[in-house]
């Protein structure tokens, strides 16, 4: 069955092609390397592109007391200390050398009076630091990548969806996949290959991903036998529309709040301030009169120590969670979210410069003028802190020439992640990656050899929905999915449910095993669709069972039933999932223990 | 259910054969037309192909025609278009069709290969570029572009001419532009706009204007300004020389000055393509 495919070879194969993949891509191309990269899309429409405020790095232009030590600080915090600290220092570190090579390659970032990168304000970072674009940050940086990239030498496959990484041993050597555009197979050989396959977000209801993000990355590691770490980190970002219903779900910048917007509940109240969690407590406004104060300060390039921010700016997982009970508590905007209101804050002409794209989203999709009115919101499925467990200096997985970067890695974020900090994430990583998987390459003498049986069985596994004779209709099942994560793994836990979601993931896992496609592999979306499905499953049940094990309450992961956050045991550990045998074990790991000297950084105010 | 209902009539099939079926969906508020593709696919042909991705107008996926006139599918509303009639669902007429909805957009790709990248001029003494927002305001403008190909589709030359050798279509013009405008870049890219992206096709109808979902003023702001500036470098006799003498005309690249659109005449290096004039906004 499999006898027709067709075989490309590489030295490193990258799979994805939003930032993390492009700049891996570049990396290793410029290191003089044959570099395939290969996308389920087409180049430039990888979710990248949705990336709206900025990208954080401690260029100290519009604060020169900025530096990496504060964003580093700022990131651990964030994370409520979970994050693997040396990704978090190298990220702090390289953050800025990363988005100034943007420029380099045709990036036009806002400028600052004096013509250099202008940096904005963003939730948890203590000073204005997000290079950005308007309110289309993650177009500017994507297109910057690509237009870049294709001049490098790489190969682009787009619309191509790999299935399987292909092993020799212990090792990596290779991918199979189909062409989305025939259904024919193809298979990639390579010495090394770089997982950046991005998030998992359509495993929610309420998301704001593109199709894409089903969780590829982590299920072909999984798979292959790497670990997946944090999966119990799931961010929802505090601002999504919930209104008209064929928009819920779709982000709203957290930039709106960097520019002066304000929550407000149905009664025009100011809910931030009855929110404010002990951690960020002494940094934070506590009257709207302070809180005001800072934003005029802030956003003019003045900075006095004695006023503190605003609350609407603190971290996502508390202005999530303060949406999600002033809701609870009847308190809420007519559809089931609170207002954001940047039309009293804001003069009409600053707001369709600075936020252009919301301005015409809500124009166009809502119905609602922001300038005049206020934007009702809710917390939507965002980002995942969790994914592929890395070494923080080189990205590789537990499997020996298998690496991974930006949203589909594990490690940088910890339990929560900031603002801004994965454009920066996805730069910096994805250049370590691209470097040590070339490095990596360049140490084999030769391309690994294939198991003709694993690439049997891959085919096989592909093509079984078309050999059935009846069964579930793939778009159904994955709507049935998205209902039983937001209803049972959603934005606050308790045991009951996620016990309840595991029943359910059974019984969908079962129910997928036996989806029946029509027609033939001609660009059949519904084939398309049952793949991904195996993938989001593999990611649910990671994801549930973590949430479980962890009987705390910390950054993005609220349990209801632990609602406090535990000091002594789940703060000095991280729960890895790995396939053993055809079930899935979950663990529980030590944290690396941080330096003396790095431990003296955070201390530092 | 008393849900109010829409008819589509969605083209199925390749480049080869093809036909309209009909389908009826129940509607709801703010309901796009992406939303009722993917309810035939979830409901009743899981096999139609369409492309998308972010549904929310930033990626440029979903690129089509909706009665005849390209346009993003998850940017235009169910409600509006009048009720009782049915809606018309046709891939991009201007690239080979790949089956339904998708179609075969490579040709933008290796236009886009051929262009070379920017060469920025060296950092200041303290490793900044600087750069004045106001020399930047209009490449951000012709940066907004997302790839949706909708110009492309639209733009006479490519749809009914299928010049696609020579001319490379609006938006890799607007590329062109950028570069031209970008203020650090050095490299001279003007002869190339000239003679391999054939900017003299272009005839101003202004069709790719009308259609781009992120309302970018590409003709007045982009190519008009890209027209004059290679117009100058080959019909100005000082620069001509100039260019005779130095063999490289990268002296005769100044600074962008921002063209008041409207003003522009047809300029010279502008040669027509044979009909196709009248049919603005109606391809």
């Amino acid at each position: 069955m499999a006898g027709n495919y067709e075989t490309h070879e590489h030295d490193v194969i990258i799979i994805g092609a939003g930032g993390a993949g492009l700049r891996a891509a570049i990396e290793a191309s410029s290191m003089g390397l044959s570099v395939g990269l290969v996308c389920k899309s087409l180049l430039g429409k990888a979710h990248t592109v949705m990336a709206e405020g900025g990208v954080a790095a401690a260029l100290g232009n519009v604060e020169p007391k900025d530096n990496w030590r504060v964003h580093f600080r700022d990131t651990m915090k964030g994370g409520r200390y979970l994050n693997q600290w040396r990704m978090a220092q190298l990220h702090a570190m390289e953050a800025p050398d990363r988005v100034n090579e943007l420029e380099e390659w045709g990036a036009l970032f806002d400028r600052t009076a004096d013509g250099r990168i202008l940096q904005r304000n963003f939730g948890g970072h203590k000073y204005p630091r997000l290079a950005h674009v308007g309110d289309r940050t993650g177009l500017e940086m994507i297109r910057t990548l690509q237009q870049h990239g294709i001049h490098t030498g790489m190969k682009v496959y787009m619309e191509c969806t790999v299935t399987r990484l292909l092993k020799a041993g212990d090792a990596v050597a290779g991918a199979f996949g189909y062409w989305r555009e025939s259904g024919r197979f193809v298979v990639f050989r390579a010495k090394s290959i770089v997982l950046a396959t991005g998030g998992i977000g359509r495993a929610f209801k309420i998301n704001s991903n593109s199709w894409e993000c089903t969780g590829d990355g982590q299920a072909l590691a999984y798979l292959a036998g790497a670990e997946l770490m944090d999966m119990e980190f799931m961010q929802f970002h505090p601002t999504g529309m919930v209104w008209p219903p064929s928009v819920r779900g779709t982000l709203i910048t957290e930039g709106v709040r960097g520019e002066g917007g304000t929550l407000r509940n149905k009664d025009q109240k100011r809910i931030m301030f009855d929110y404010i969690h002990p951690l960020y407590a002494n940094e934070t406004a506590p009257t709207e009169e302070e809180a005001d104060r800072w934003l005029a300060l802030s956003t003019s390039g003045q900075m006095d120590k004695n006023v503190r921010r605003t609350p609407d700016l603190l971290p996502r997982d508390i202005v999530a969670r303060a949406i999600h009970a002033e809701v609870k508590a009847g308190r809420g905007s007519p559809h089931g979210g609170v207002f954001l209101d940047i039309a009293t804050r804001r003069t009409a002409a600053d707001i369709k410069r600075k936020l252009p794209a919301m301005y015409h989203q809500f124009k166009e999709l809502g119905d609602v003028d922001i300038t005049q009115e206020p934007m009702e919101v809710g917390p939507t499925a965002h980002y995942t802190m969790g994914g592929i467990r890395v070494d923080p200096e080189s990205q590789q997985s537990r499997v020996r020439g298998l690496f991974a970067a930006g949203e589909c890695a594990a490690g940088m974020h910890g339990a929560n992640r900031l603002g801004g900090n994965s454009l920066s994430d996805l730069l910096v990583f994805g250049r370590i990656a691209g470097l040590h998987s070339a490095r990596y390459a360049k140490e084999q003498t030769q391309l690994p050899s294939l198991d003709a049986g694993e690439i049997q069985d891959a085919a096989q596994e592909a093509l079984a929905p078309f050999n059935r004779h009846e069964g579930p209709n793939p778009f159904q099942l994955h709507e049935e999915l998205k209902d039983m994560m937001q209803t049972h793994v959603g934005i606050i836990r308790t045991e009951e449910d996620l016990s309840e979601g595991l029943r359910q993931l059974e019984a969908l896992r079962e129910r997928s095993r036996t989806i029946r496609i029509d027609g033939n592999r001609h660009y059949n979306s519904g084939w398309h669709e049952t793949i991904d499905m195996r993938n989001l499953l593999i990611v649910s049940e990671a994801m549930a069972r973590a949430a479980l094990l962890r009987k705390e309450s910390r950054g993005a992961h609220a349990r209801d039933d632990f609602p406090e956050t535990d000091k002594e045991h789940f703060a000095k550990v991280n729960i890895v999932s790995r396939q053993h045998g055809s079930t899935m074990e979950v663990a529980e790991i030590p944290l690396p223990p941080v330096p003396d000297e790095i431990k003296k950084v955070l201390e530092e105010e | 259910m008393a849900e109010p209902k829409a008819r589509l009539r969605v083209f199925r099939g390749t480049e080869e054969a093809g036909d309209f079926q009909t389908y009826d969906v129940e509607t709801y508020p703010g309901m796009v037309v992406l939303d009722a593709i993917h309810d035939i696919q979830a409901k009743q042909s899981p096999d139609l192909a369409v492309r998308w991705n972010c549904k929310a107008g930033r990626c440029g996926s979903c690129s089509a025609e909706i009665n005849g006139k390209p346009r993003l599918l998850c940017m235009t509303r169910m409600s509006a278009f009048p009720e009782g009639e049915p809606i018309t669902v046709t891939p991009m007429r201007a690239f080979p069709i790949i089956k339904d909805l998708v179609t075969d957009v490579s040709w933008n790709f290796e236009m886009a290969k051929k262009i070379p990248p920017l060469k920025p001029r060296p950092r200041d003494a303290d490793g900044h570029w600087r750069m004045q927002q106001i020399d930047i305001d209009r490449i951000q403008e012709f940066r907004k572009c997302i790839e949706c190909f909708l110009c492309q589709d639209v733009c006479h030359v490519v749809r009914d001419h299928q010049k696609k050798e020579v001319f490379s279509g609006p938006r890799f013009l607007i590329h062109l532009a950028t570069l031209d405008m970008h203020p650090l870049d050095t490299l001279d890219r003007r002869e190339m706009v000239k003679k391999d992206f054939g900017v003299g096709y272009c005839n101003i109808t202004k069709c790719c204007t009308e259609v781009c979902p992120e309302h970018i003023t590409i003709t007045d702001n982009g190519i008009i300004p890209l027209k004059e500036r290679v117009a100058d470098d080959y019909y100005d006799p000082v620069r001509w020389l100039l260019r005779k003498v130095t063999g490289n005309s990268r002296a005769n690249k100044v600074a962008a000055q921002p063209t008041e659109a409207g003003k522009t005449a047809d300029v010279s290096g502008t040669h027509r393509v044979d009909g196709g004039h009248g049919n603005k906004g109606k391809p």
